[in-house]
C-alpha cells in the first residue's frame, strides 16, 4: 500500500465557545492518489474536517499527519499548506487579486518563488483547469464555475500532492458543478493529485473511489460508493439520499425485478434493467 | 444600476507614459508639486504648463480628461481666488470697498493660487489616468517599503487596497441585489427627504456590512490556506525595474524643475 497522505488518529475538536464536540473521535486515511469524498448533512462538522487537515484548526487531542507531518508542529504549517492545497466553498470569497494571472501567483509569491519561475507554472497551472485564454480577465466578470477553476489554478501552481475540496461545488450551478468536478477528476487521473472530495451531493461522492459518511461530528459509515449505497433505508436514516440511480435500483429490486448489487449511475442501471427485462420476455 | 460606476478613472491605452515605472511616476509627481509650489512669480507657471501639456500629448489621453478632474473643485477654486482677492495685503489699490481693499497685488497672488490648485489636479490626475490602481498600489508598496524598518506598514496598506480594490465590483454586485430584494417588499429607496432617504438606506447597509465581514473571515481563512503570512519573505510576480525612460522623464522634470527656479529667481 502506498503511504497516506492524510493520516488522521481519534481526533475531536471543539470550538471554543461551544460545550459539544464538533468532532468527536475521527480517524481517516488517505492514500496518495487517491480520489475520496466526505459526505455529510449541513453542521456534522465536515468542513471542520477540511481545516483539521491543513492546520487550519489544530486538534483539541488526536493527531493529523500530512504527508507524515504533524499540524500540531508549528513549523511544519507552511509546509502542510503548500503540500496540501484547499479549494473553499465560495468562489468570491477565495479570490485576492484583480487580475486572474496575478492571482494565481498570489501562493507562489506567498511561499517566496523566484519571479522568473512564476510565469511558467501560472501558464501550466491554468492550461491543466482549461482557463489559460482567460488569464487577463478581472475575477468579477467570470461565472461561478470559471472562479472556482481559477481557484484551483492558484493551488495548482503550488504543486501541492493533495487538494482538499470544502464543498467546492456548492454554490455552483449544475453546468458549473460539473466542469469543476470533470477538472478535478482530469487532475487526479493525469496528475496523480490526491483528491478529497467533501460535499452533500450524493451523485458527486457516487463517482469516488471511497466514501467516509459523517454525522455529529463522527464518521457513520465508510466504503466504497458501490457498499455504502445500496443500504438505502441506513441512509435515509442518516437523512441523506441515495443517488437517484441507486434508489430506482432498489425499489425495482423490492418489486422483483432481478438486479446485480452496486448500481449507482443512471447508465449502468438502464443497461441493466433492460438486461433483467429480456431476461423476463425470454422466460 | 451600481455596476455601471467605473473603477477609479484609469484610462486603458498604451503610451510612453503608461509604460513608466509606478514609482517614478510618483516621484515625478511629489517634484511636480514641488515645481508648482516654487513658481514665483507669472513666468515661471509657463515652463510647468508646458510640461503637463507635454506630458498629457505622450500619454494619449485627451486633454480633456485631464481638465475634467478640475470640475469637482471649481467652488473651492472660486472661493479661494475670490476670498484672496479681498483679502490678501497689498500696496497698489485698485478699488477701495470700506471693509476690504482690492490691490494688485493681492489679485496676482490669488491668481497664482488658482493656477497652482490647477496643475496639482491636473498632475494627480495624470499620474491616476495612466497608472492602473493595481500598479499604483505595487509602486507604493515599494517606495514605502524602506519605512518597514521603523515597523510602518507598507505591504499591509498595499495588501489592504488592492484586496479593497478587488471587493468593490463584488460588494456593489451584492448592493444591487439587496437593494432590489428590498424593493421587492416594498423598500422605497428614492422618494422623500434627505433624512427619510437616509434611513431607508439601513435595511440595504445592515445586511451589506454583515455579509462584507463574513466574506472578511472567508478571505482570510483561504489566503492563510494559500501560505500567506504578511510581507516577509514574498516574492513579486511583476518586478517592477526602472528602465531608459524612467530616467529620461526623471531628467525632464529635473530641467523643469530647475527652470522654475531661475525664472522664479531673476525674472
Amino acid at each position: 500500500m502506498k503511504d497516506a497522505i492524510f493520516e488522521v488518529n481519534n481526533v475531536s475538536f471543539s470550538y471554543e465557545e461551544a460545550n459539544e464536540k464538533a468532532m468527536d473521535q475521527v480517524s481517516l486515511s488517505v492514500p496518495e492518489g487517491a480520489f475520496y469524498a466526505v459526505l455529510g448533512q449541513n453542521g456534522s462538522g465536515k468542513s471542520t474536517l477540511a481545516k483539521l487537515l491543513n492546520g487550519l484548526y489544530l486538534p483539541t487531542s488526536g493527531q493529523v499527519l500530512v504527508c507524515g507531518m504533524d499540524t500540531a508542529d508549528e513549523k511544519n504549517t507552511w509546509d502542510i499548506r503548500q503540500n496540501a492545497g484547499m479549494v473553499f466553498q465560495n468562489p468570491d470569497n477565495q479570490i485576492v487579486a484583480t487580475i486572474v494571472e496575478d492571482d494565481v501567483a498570489f501562493g507562489l509569491e506567498n511561499i517566496g518563488v523566484a519571479p522568473t519561475q512564476m510565469p511558467g507554472r501560472i501558464e501550466q497551472a491554468l492550461l491543466d483547469v482549461g482557463m489559460l485564454e482567460f488569464r487577463e480577465r478581472a475575477p468579477h466578470t467570470l461565472s461561478g464555475g470559471q472562479k472556482q477553476r481559477i481557484a484551483i489554478a492558484g493551488i495548482l501552481a503550488m504543486e501541492p500532492r493533495a487538494i482538499i475540496f470544502d464543498e467546492a461545488t456548492a454554490m455552483l450551478d449544475p453546468q458549473g458543478r460539473k466542469e469543476v468536478f470533470a477538472a478535478v477528476q482530469k487532475l487526479n487521473r493525469e496528475k496523480g493529485i490526491t483528491v478529497l472530495w467533501i460535499t452533500h451531493f450524493m451523485e458527486e461522492a457516487a463517482q469516488c473511489q471511497h466514501v467516509y459518511i459523517m454525522e455529529d461530528g463522527r464518521i457513520v459509515m465508510e466504503g466504497a460508493p458501490e457498499e455504502v449505497f445500496s443500504l438505502p433505508e441506513k441512509m435515509q436514516a442518516l437523512r441523506l439520499d441515495a443517488p437517484a440511480a441507486a434508489r430506482l435500483a432498489h425499489r425495482l429490486r423490492e418489486a422483483g425485478m432481478p438486479l446485480k448489487a452496486g448500481l449507482l449511475h443512471m447508465e449502468e442501471t438502464a443497461k441493466e434493467v433492460a438486461r433483467a427485462c429480456k431476461l423476463n420476455s425470454k422466460a | 444600476m451600481l455596476s455601471d460606476m467605473t473603477l477609479g478613472q484609469y484610462y486603458p491605452v498604451k503610451s510612453t507614459v503608461h509604460s513608466l515605472d509606478p514609482r517614478m511616476k510618483i516621484i515625478l509627481l511629489i517634484l511636480a508639486i514641488v515645481a508648482v509650489f516654487t513658481a514665483g512669480n507669472s513666468l515661471a507657471f509657463l515652463p510647468v504648463a508646458a510640461y503637463i501639456v507635454l506630458a498629457s500629448r505622450l500619454s494619449n489621453v485627451p486633454f480633456k480628461m485631464l481638465l475634467k478632474g478640475i470640475r469637482p473643485l471649481r467652488f473651492i477654486l472660486i472661493f479661494t481666488v475670490v476670498l484672496n482677492i479681498f483679502f490678501l495685503p497689498g500696496e497698489t489699490v485698485w478699488l477701495d470697498l470700506g471693509f476690504a481693499k482690492i490691490t494688485k497685488e493681492a489679485v496676482i497672488t490669488a491668481i497664482h493660487y488658482g493656477i497652482r490648485l490647477i496643475l496639482l489636479v491636473m498632475f494627480s490626475s495624470l499620474l491616476t489616468l495612466t497608472t492602473a490602481p493595481v500598479t499604483l498600489t505595487d509602486g507604493l508598496e515599494r517606495l514605502l517599503s524602506p519605512l518597514a524598518k521603523i515597523r510602518f506598514p507598507a505591504h499591509e496598506m498595499a495588501m489592504m487596497m488592492t484586496i479593497a480594490l478587488r471587493f468593490i465590483p463584488t460588494l456593489l454586485e451584492e448592493a444591487d441585489k439587496i437593494m432590489k430584494a428590498q424593493s421587492a417588499r416594498g423598500a422605497d429607496f428614492e422618494s422623500g427627504n434627505l433624512l427619510a432617504r437616509a434611513k431607508a438606506m439601513v435595511p440595504l447597509l445592515v445586511p451589506l456590512f454583515v455579509s462584507a465581514f463574513r466574506r472578511a473571515g472567508d478571505l482570510a481563512m483561504a489566503m492563510e490556506a494559500r501560505c500567506y503570512h504578511g510581507g516577509k519573505g514574498r516574492t513579486r510576480l511583476h518586478v517592477l525595474k526602472m528602465k531608459k525612460n524612467d530616467y529620461i522623464a526623471l531628467l525632464s522634470m529635473a530641467v523643469l524643475l530647475a527652470s522654475v527656479i531661475l525664472i522664479s529667481r531673476f525674472l
